[in-house]
């Protein structure tokens, strides 16, 4: 009798077991977008309620614990499925390292479904490793009414000659030109990035990369150059050099500064982070490209910006895979695109956005001529952050362009 | 025979002396100690010698290319004076007044206890806590001191946007927030001191700085030595203030050693780079340490 209640026991036992394992198959994604993070999670929710057996978590961490933490997350056996990425040298590093699965196998599927040329950022030697999923552009954000008072015409700002003489009208009539969040260095490297991809050119890095020497060239140099010409003009607000990104959007916000060389995603932050909260109004916004350079190779449609996205790590569930082809799916890009949090780099979803300023931007980046990552991802980061030094220290002031590329090729040679 | 009685007999002068007790209790800490402080120094020894990102397979070994990047590095050149103004500002600014403070708050006057309180305050607060108060106070455009400075008719100030002014606001803020500290190492030296030698020295006409010169400061000897030693210590390891306060910045000039440890090799992935560091920073922390014991604390066993 006993026996036979225990081996009853023994069985139900092995059975709880055996359906626990079933109905658990977790999947962990982890990211750093403070706003997607709500629309992402929904979509694991989504994706939950129609999967039995499979649950998708979706975790936020701040941006730069994130990049701290990675290394060490990946090395453990705790390491989540789906990680995000910027793509470039960081991503290329795990590839190497062998973290991140390849999923070629899967690339007609992905095509189908996403743009190809954010795609092709995550292909490495012929290979897919990851999906791209937000798209962001960095330009010229101006405040419609500090540009009015300022009597200054945007049309103007198309050639780098009637930008600076924008920049010295402005200032003139007592507004302050260009807000910057240089304590936290980035902010200033798109200047350089851009002045570097009007200047050099689609091959400027390749060929960098592929010289001995090839920081040292003219575009690097002509670059720090031009940088040093702007900042010549000291167009930015006072105390740059403390300010940080965050803090720098309040202040464009509450209409401190006409202007910001920025991500879309300042649009949002300057009203979010505004003394008010409601900062300039989407309809006091306008955008703008930044200018052409004379006899540079680049051309005025070629933009900067990111290229996010998700790659799958090492022993990663299929069920992993399963949940991010229906991550990119235009059905689950929905909601997001209607709130206009990001720009999706899905295939269909322009017809999703609401917002006008992120409409004339995801233009933008489909009629992009050349879109390159940003410098500190592309680079990878020993290399990527000695740029935003040089960029802020050539700026301040503080560093000669020549100085300026001899320390990025150092920082290349050496990382 | 003499061999069968020898083994108890050195067994038991083994227990006598404590052998058997240092055997069994000794094995857990000294595992503890060899896992969590000995295995990391010698594995970020050994890293030092590679050009590692952290991920990758480890296998560019680079012998001493990382030291001596390090050594021929202006930032680390710049973290390193900004360690010893640490010390230099501990010694001469924050040793003086919080041996003064103590001096008037070790009586038992009306208040001593309450100022006492206000002083130690700063200390117990964390030092993320305090740089991110005191990074709104030298804000240029909301602070109280540049709207202090306005209002007098001045500028606003951009302080933490200076590049030599960012690090003395930095200085400013550790000697509020630990000169407290060290006043309540000294109030507690002050009451060891005995009562009886003021009052023969009274009795024998000694002016109140001779008081102070032949019976404070040589009864507060051992005090003062343990106080420039934490300062010295308090200095190695200074880092969560710069993170919050300045960030290193403005143009990295305000790193200290440990904050250039992070950035240079933790944020950017240079994992080699960064174990060299910290070997020259243990090797620093650790003749520190010992040579602090040897020289200066000795003479107070005798």
């Amino acid at each position: 009798m006993l026996v036979k209640a225990l081996s009853g026991l023994a069985v139900a036992f092995a059975m709880s077991l055996a359906s626990a394992q079933a109905a658990d198959v977790t999947v962990r994604m982890l990211h750093v977008n403070e706003t997607g993070d709500p629309y992402w999670k929904k979509i694991a929710e989504d994706y939950n309620a129609t999967h039995k057996g499979v649950k998708v978590i979706v975790d936020y961490m701040e941006n730069e614990a994130y990049k701290a933490k990675l290394p060490t997350l990946l090395q453990s056996e705790d390491r989540p499925d789906i990680i995000y990425s910027w793509a470039g040298g960081v991503m290329r590093a795990q590839i190497e390292a062998g973290y991140i699965q390849d999923i070629t196998a899967h690339k007609a599927e992905f095509d189908q479904v996403i743009y190809p040329a954010p795609l092709g950022a995550y292909e490495v030697d012929g290979k897919l490793y990851g999906v791209s999923v937000q798209l962001s552009e960095v330009l010229l954000i101006y405040n419609k009414a500090l540009l009015a008072k300022a009597g200054v015409d945007p049309a103007q700002m198309k050639t780098w000659d009637g930008f600076l003489d924008v920049l010295k009208k402005t200032k003139g009539a007592g507004v302050t030109p260009l807000i910057m969040g240089g304590a936290d260095k980035w902010p200033m490297h798109f200047f350089y990035s851009y002045l570097l991809m009007r200047l050099g050119g689609p091959d400027v890095l390749t060929t960098a990369e592929t010289t001995e020497g090839g920081f040292k060239a003219q575009p690097f140099v002509d670059a720090g150059a031009k940088l040093k010409e702007l900042a010549a003009l000291e167009p930015f607000q006072d105390g740059w050099l403390g300010t940080k990104y965050l803090p720098s959007q309040g202040q464009f916000g509450d209409g401190k500064g006409m202007m910001a060389l920025q991500l879309n995603g300042f649009i949002p932050g300057q009203q979010k982070n505004a003394t008010d909260g409601k900062g300039i109004p989407n309809d006091q916004i306008g955008l703008a490209p930044f200018p052409e350079l004379p006899g540079g190779k680049g051309k005025i449609t070629d933009t900067l910006g990111g290229v996010q996205g998700f790659l799958l790590t090492k022993d990663a569930p299929p069920e992993a895979l399963d949940f991010l082809k229906y991550f990119v799916s235009a059905e689950a890009q929905k909601a997001s695109a209607e709130a206009g949090v990001y720009v999706p780099a899905t295939k269909g979803t322009d017809a999703f956005i609401k917002n006008p300023l992120v409409a004339e931007i995801a233009r933008a980046i489909s009629n992009s001529t050349w879109h390159q990552n940003f410098l500190d991802q592309d680079l990878g980061p020993s290399v990527g952050r000695v740029v935003n030094d040089v960029s802020v220290a050539i700026a301040a002031g503080d560093m000669t362009p020549e100085d300026g590329a001899q320390q990025i090729q150092d920082a290349w040679d050496q990382r | 025979m003499a061999d069968t009685t020898a083994p108890p007999q050195s067994q038991a002068s083994y227990v006598r002396s404590g052998g058997l007790t240092a055997l069994i209790f000794l094995p857990p800490a000294l595992t503890l100690f060899t896992v969590f402080v000995i295995l990391p120094i010698g594995e970020a020894g050994w890293y030092g010698f590679y050009n590692w990102n952290g991920l990758a397979a480890l296998d560019n070994f680079v012998g001493l290319e990382n030291y001596r990047q390090l050594l021929a590095n202006k930032t680390f050149h710049q973290a390193f004076i900004n360690n010893l103004l640490i010390i230099a500002v501990s010694l001469a600014v924050q040793l003086p007044l919080a041996l003064g403070m103590a001096v008037l708050l070790a009586d038992r006057l009306i208040g001593s206890t309450a100022f006492r309180m206000l002083f130690f305050l700063p200390y117990i607060l964390a030092d993320v806590a305090a740089g991110l108060i005191w990074r709104f106070m030298f804000d240029g455009d909301y602070g109280l001191i540049s709207q202090t400075w306005q209002a007098l008719g001045g500028d606003p100030l951009y302080i933490l946007a200076d590049r030599h002014w960012a690090y003395a606001a930095v200085l400013t803020v550790i000697v509020w927030k630990y000169f407290g500290f060290h006043m309540m190492l000294y109030i507690a030296g002050l009451q060891n001191i005995d009562r009886n030698l003021y009052e023969a020295a009274s009795i024998d006409g000694a002016s109140p700085w001779q008081r102070f010169r032949f019976i404070t400061l040589p009864g507060l000897k051992p005090m003062i030595k343990l106080s420039v030693f934490f300062s010295l210590l308090g200095s190695l390891q200074f880092f969560d203030m710069i993170v919050s306060l300045t960030g290193g910045g403005p143009l990295n000039s305000s790193h200290t050693m440990v904050s250039f440890l992070y950035y240079f090799g933790i944020g950017r992935m240079r994992i080699g780079f960064g174990s060299a560091v910290g070997v020259l920073l243990f090797i620093l922390c650790a003749t520190v340490a010992f040579g602090y014991k040897r020289w200066l604390m000795r003479d107070d066993n005798d």
